[in-house]
């Protein structure tokens, strides 16, 4: 098992409910998400079809939308939802903590 | 249902959809893929990019390969074309003498590029790009300092000037008609592609024809009408496409700009349907208007749509068209179908692009072009195509305001 560790990511404020935004952590890139229902979930930046943002995707309710050929991800599981996508989203975990968004890597 | 199982003519994106989605549903019986080309289903919107323009050798992207295939339980009869459908005895006879009995069948046979035939000696040295091997014989001929002609200012023919120009060609773009893309996008839009073009170095040749074109010693001379020549060493031509409906004609369904496909994508067998580019079909969100659509989304949703009424749910199809094509590193999405005759409203989106929405007579969203960054405008067309499916009436100030979130009115 490699090493993980907590590591904050942003401001719960700087989401908005049902939208997501790009986190970058050294070379690499996530996505951070609020649900409709106000949960907060963590997955790999880049779409698994092509390297695509997802953070410019849309989020609808608990999917993510990808904004390139709009396959779609469920987000608290990363299970890839619809065509062309065929390969599951990397999911990480997250904490909120004194209003910080913290996910582990 | 007998044990015939279900049978699928063309093995291309709506083919395989369909059949990985007879497998989803449950469908338990024989699924047969049969397909002319010697690959695996693999997809098309690459070969006018990545295929063209990244470099290393270049391979099919498949959407089911063999070992997925297999695992699904899908039989692929690769290699082979579907040459006669016996509609009496249900059986499709293979060009290699093969006979494959079916329950249902499924035309999903796509389209050819239109040919092109001009005056001259080297009208049939033109190349055109629908299958892999056509982008590998391009490919082959893109190389720095190269010059290329590409005839023919649609998605096809500038996807390939623009790969033309990443591998280093001087590229010499011609169309007929007054500007690019005539069809499909508002003028607008046509224009900002047709700037990005000129930008990366693309010479346009518009409301010309060509009088002929020649093999003169080792290039090719394009003669004009306007008198210009333009020497080349390659010339693609990307006229367009032209449904493959000659199985379908030769056993006498009926043929309207496609398979004529009712609301289900039955075709005049109640027995045969259709999926794809080779269908015409009635959409119900455009007042039933028959419509073909020549795009990756569409032969997606309905392969998928079809396997569901092929197992008998008989549900009519109607999605939002949809489709993208990259330009360098713009984007151009359009939902819905593109119509200016009415009220016409910009969305500046400022560096990230802008978008063109299309209300008709009472107001209704009907379509939204963009142009721009994926990132930039691919969410609000996404919304756009919510809105047009629910037939929503939009007010153009909202559209309008670059600052109001399209979300909302989704909500209304
Ligand atoms: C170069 C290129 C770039 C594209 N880029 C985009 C894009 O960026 N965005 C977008 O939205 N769309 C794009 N498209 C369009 C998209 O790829 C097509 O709409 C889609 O492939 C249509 O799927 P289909 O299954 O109907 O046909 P196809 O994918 O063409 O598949 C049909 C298959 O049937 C086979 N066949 C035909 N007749 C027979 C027979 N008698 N027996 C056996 N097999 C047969 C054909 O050989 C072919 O393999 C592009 C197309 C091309 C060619
Ligand atoms: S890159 Fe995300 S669906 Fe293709």
């Amino acid at each position: 098992m490699a090493q993980t560790e907590w590591i904050e990511a942003c401001e719960v404020d700087d989401i908005e409910e049902e939208d997501v935004i790009r986190f970058d952590h050294g070379d690499r890139t996530f996505a951070i998400y609020r649900t409709d229902k106000g949960d907060f979930y963590a997955s790999d930046g880049y779409c698994t079809h092509e390297r695509f943002h997802l953070s410019n995707g849309l989020v609808m309710g608990s999917t993510i939308e990808c904004p390139k050929h709009n396959g779609r991800f469920d987000i608290p599981t990363g299970a890839a939802k619809r065509a062309p996508v065929c390969v599951d989203l990397k999911t990480y975990p997250v904490k909120l903590e004194n209003g910080k968004v913290y996910i582990q890597i | 249902m007998k044990d015939y199982g279900m049978v699928i003519v063309g093995a291309g994106e709506a083919g395989a959809r369909a059949a990985a989605e007879l497998r989803a549903r449950g469908w338990t019986g024989a699924v047969t893929l049969i397909g002319d080309e010697r690959h695996a289903p693999y997809e098309r919107p690459p070969l006018s990019k990545q295929a063209l323009s990244e470099d290393g050798e270049p391979a099919p992207v498949t959407i089911l390969d063999r070992p997925k295939l297999e695992e699904l339980g899908i039989r692929l009869l690769s290699g082979d074309a579907a040459a006669r459908i016996d509609r009496a005895s249900h059986e499709v006879h293979l060009a290699g003498g093969a006979r494959v009995p079916y329950e249902r069948l499924l035309l999903a046979t796509g389209a050819n590029p239109r040919k092109l035939s001009l005056p001259g000696n080297a009208s049939n040295e033109m190349l055109y790009l629908r299958k892999f091997e056509d982008a590998l014989a391009i490919r082959g001929r893109l190389a720095a300092g190269k010059r290329a002609v590409v005839i023919g200012g649609g998605f096809i023919g500038l996807e390939t000037a623009a790969s033309a120009r990443a591998k280093g060609c001087e590229v010499t773009l011609i169309e007929a008609a007054p500007r690019i893309l005539m069809r499909g996008v508002p003028e607008p839009i046509a224009a900002m592609v047709e700037e990005l073009h000129r930008r990366n170095g693309v010479s346009f040749k518009t409301g010309t024809g060509i009088e002929s074109v020649n093999r003169e010693g080792g290039e090719y001379v394009v003669s004009l009408a306007d008198g210009s020549r333009v020497r080349c060493d390659v010339i693609v031509t990307g006229i367009g496409a032209v449904p493959e409906t000659s199985l379908a004609a030769e056993c006498g369904l009926e043929i309207e700009n496609g398979v004529k496909a009712d609301e289900y994508l039955a075709t005049s067998d109640p027995d045969i349907f259709a999926a794809g580019d080779c269908c015409s079909f009635p959409h119900p969100l455009y007042e039933g208007k028959r419509i073909r659509l020549e795009a990756w989304r569409n032969a997606q949703d309905q392969g998928t749509h079809a396997a569901g009424n092929m197992l008998g749910d008989r549900a009519p199809y109607g999605a939002v068209p949809w489709f993208w094509s990259d330009q360098y590193d713009r984007t151009l999405q359009v939902s819905g179908l593109a119509d200016p005759s009415n009220t016409t409203v910009l969305r500046d989106l400022g560096d990230a692009g802008k978008l063109y929405f299309h209300l008709d007579g009472e107001g209704r969203l009907v379509s939204a072009s963009g142009m721009g960054t994926p990132g930039g405008i691919a969410k609000d067309i996404r919304l756009a195509e919510m809105l047009i499916e629910k037939r929503a009436h939009p007010s153009p100030e909202s559209l309008a305001d670059a600052g109001f979130r399209l979300k909302e009115l989704l909500k209304a």
